[in-house]
């Protein structure tokens, strides 16, 4: 289980966070959804491990935890089967080993067919599949996806969505995944958390009981509307326009 | 992208083509030169290549060696040196901002000042000129290669933070891919300033050489024959250039290749 105990941050003289308390447990698909500059990057990164917040305590008690970020950050200098097998190479796994198993990821990524590429020969929506596949290579059991398919078209972003979430049940990985779109959260998430910005608060949080594959387009919009009526909600989305820019 | 055969073959064909109508132009504009001015002053490009086929008989073979190695051993020196302490500076702060300042100050000292300090400390010969060529090309490379170290992706280091990758898979998958694109284009400006430079030295501290020949071609107002000289230098430059660094290159950094094809 992670577990993030009454969070606070500072950003310089800027108060980001405020009194954030979060668990993930495992298995569970947690999205944290709300607008831009609201500092649910900068949590997801706290969650992480890569930034120390000021207040407060993370315990992760998960095996292994992996970022994917909201770019891919591929190494434009290795091939695609060497990308998805670079956090193998961290760990010491031999060349043939890590290949093999980066060339089944590869391939059930429907990556098939283009193992030898590089980075810039492939499309966004690929590179990002690369990513995913980096992350799900070292065997983890807990996700944290920063925005992943933000740069995507709407058609791309909702077939990855479709991946993911086929991805992560297959293997009952845990997810804490990051956005300002409330349908993808919607569609993502058994848990959907909603961030009010500066300072980022979490204002509201709801289960969602519908399983993946039942929760279609008209189920997403009167979910998201549904959400929005509520004053907290709203209020966090709409009638703050004076947020900052992170 | 990928083209037809003949499309890419025709494409070539005009390229050399580019290039082939700048080298003539210049040609004819020496010949016209040297029309105008006479051939003692500016000879054309035909005294020139009998000037060198003369050369050529009196063993300017050994000539164009001595200046080759000179120049080669100085400007290797010089790169791994160089590209070595560049690195250090790039990645420590520290080493950076030590190092920083004893580059400028040799980047400042002009190459003629260089050969009149190697020529009194270690006396006329090759030595002076492997130095001098080493002092002037070190900076170039240290240049390079610290630019390359400091330009480094954060968002990539980041993303090895995460996967917990360990220093020296840091430093050869990460940090040296990268720099390496800068290190290259440094290494070649250097190499064209070995060279230069070497001949240079050679024309006082040496008795041999490409510089020793142009000493000589001076003291006997051959002007065909230092113009043969010049042309000779600027060959061996091109084809360090083209047949050493940038095979070397594309050996190297073989994922840039394909997305250089149009151009």
């Amino acid at each position: 289980m992670l577990r993030l105990e009454s969070i606070g941050h500072d950003f310089g003289r800027q108060r980001t966070l405020e009194n954030i308390e979060l668990t993930v447990s495992p298995g569970e698909s947690v999205c944290l959804v709300g607008p831009s500059g609201c500092g649910k990057t900068t949590l997801l990164r706290i969650a992480a491990g890569l930034v120390t917040s000021t207040e407060g305590r993370v315990s992760d008690g998960f095996r292994r935890s992996t970022v994917v970020f909201q770019e891919p950050r591929l190494l434009p200098w290795r091939r695609l089967l060497d990308n998805i097998g670079l956090g193998l190479k961290a760990m010491g796994v031999p060349r043939r080993e890590r290949l093999a198993r980066a060339r089944l990821l590869a391939d059930e990524l429907g990556l098939a067919g283009h193992h030898g590429h590089y980075p810039h020969e492939l499309s966004g929506g690929m590179q990002q599949r690369v990513a995913l596949a980096r992350a799900l290579a070292v065997d983890a059991d807990l996700l944290l996806l920063d925005e992943p398919f933000s740069a995507l078209d709407v058609g791309l972003r909702s077939e990855a969505q479709t991946l993911l979430i086929g991805l992560l049940a297959r293997r009952g990985i845990a997810s804490l995944l990051v956005t300002h779109d409330l349908t993808e959260a919607l569609r993502l998430g058994h848990r959907v958390v909603v961030l009010s910005p500066s300072p980022g608060r979490i204002v509201y949080e709801q289960r969602i009981e519908l399983p993946f594959a039942e929760r279609d387009t008209a189920f997403l919009y009167e979910a998201a509307g549904a959400l929005l009526r509520q004053s907290a909600v709203a209020e966090s989305f709409l009638f703050r326009q004076d947020e900052v820019s992170p | 992208m990928k083209r037809s055969l003949p499309t890419r073959g025709v494409e070539t064909l005009l390229g050399w083509g580019g290039s082939l109508t700048g080298v003539l132009l210049f040609v004819a504009l020496w010949e016209w030169g040297s029309l105008v001015y006479g051939s003692f002053l500016l000879p054309g490009p035909r005294d020139a290549l009998a000037a060198l086929g003369r050369l050529w008989q009196e063993d300017a073979a050994a000539a164009v060696w001595a200046t080759t190695w000179r120049a080669m051993l100085g400007f290797a020196l010089a790169a791994l040196v160089g590209t070595a302490l560049g690195i250090l500076a790039g990645l420590s702060r520290t080493v950076g901002r030590a190092l920083e300042p004893v580059s400028t100050v040799l980047l400042g000292i002009p190459p003629i000042a260089w050969i009149v300090l190697a020529i009194l400390w270690f006396g006329s010969g090759s030595l002076a000129t492997v130095y001098t060529v080493m002092a002037t090309s070190l900076p170039i490379s240290f240049a390079g290669a610290q630019m390359g170290a400091l330009t480094r992706d954060r968002r990539l280091q980041e993303m090895a933070d995460v996967f917990s990758v360990p220093p020296l898979m840091r430093l050869f998958d990460f940090h040296l891919p990268h720099i390496v694109s800068y290190v290259f284009p440094a290494l070649i400006t250097a190499l064209g300033v070995a060279w230069k430079v070497a001949v240079m030295a050679e024309l006082f501290a040496t008795e041999d050489g490409i510089g020793a020949g142009l000493a000589m071609a001076r003291v006997n107002l051959d002007t065909a024959a230092a113009m043969a000289w010049v042309v000779l230098v600027v060959a061996l430059l091109l084809v360090a250039e083209h047949g050493l660094l940038r095979p070397l290159q594309r050996r190297m950094e073989p994922w840039r290749q394909t997305g250089r094809g149009g151009s």
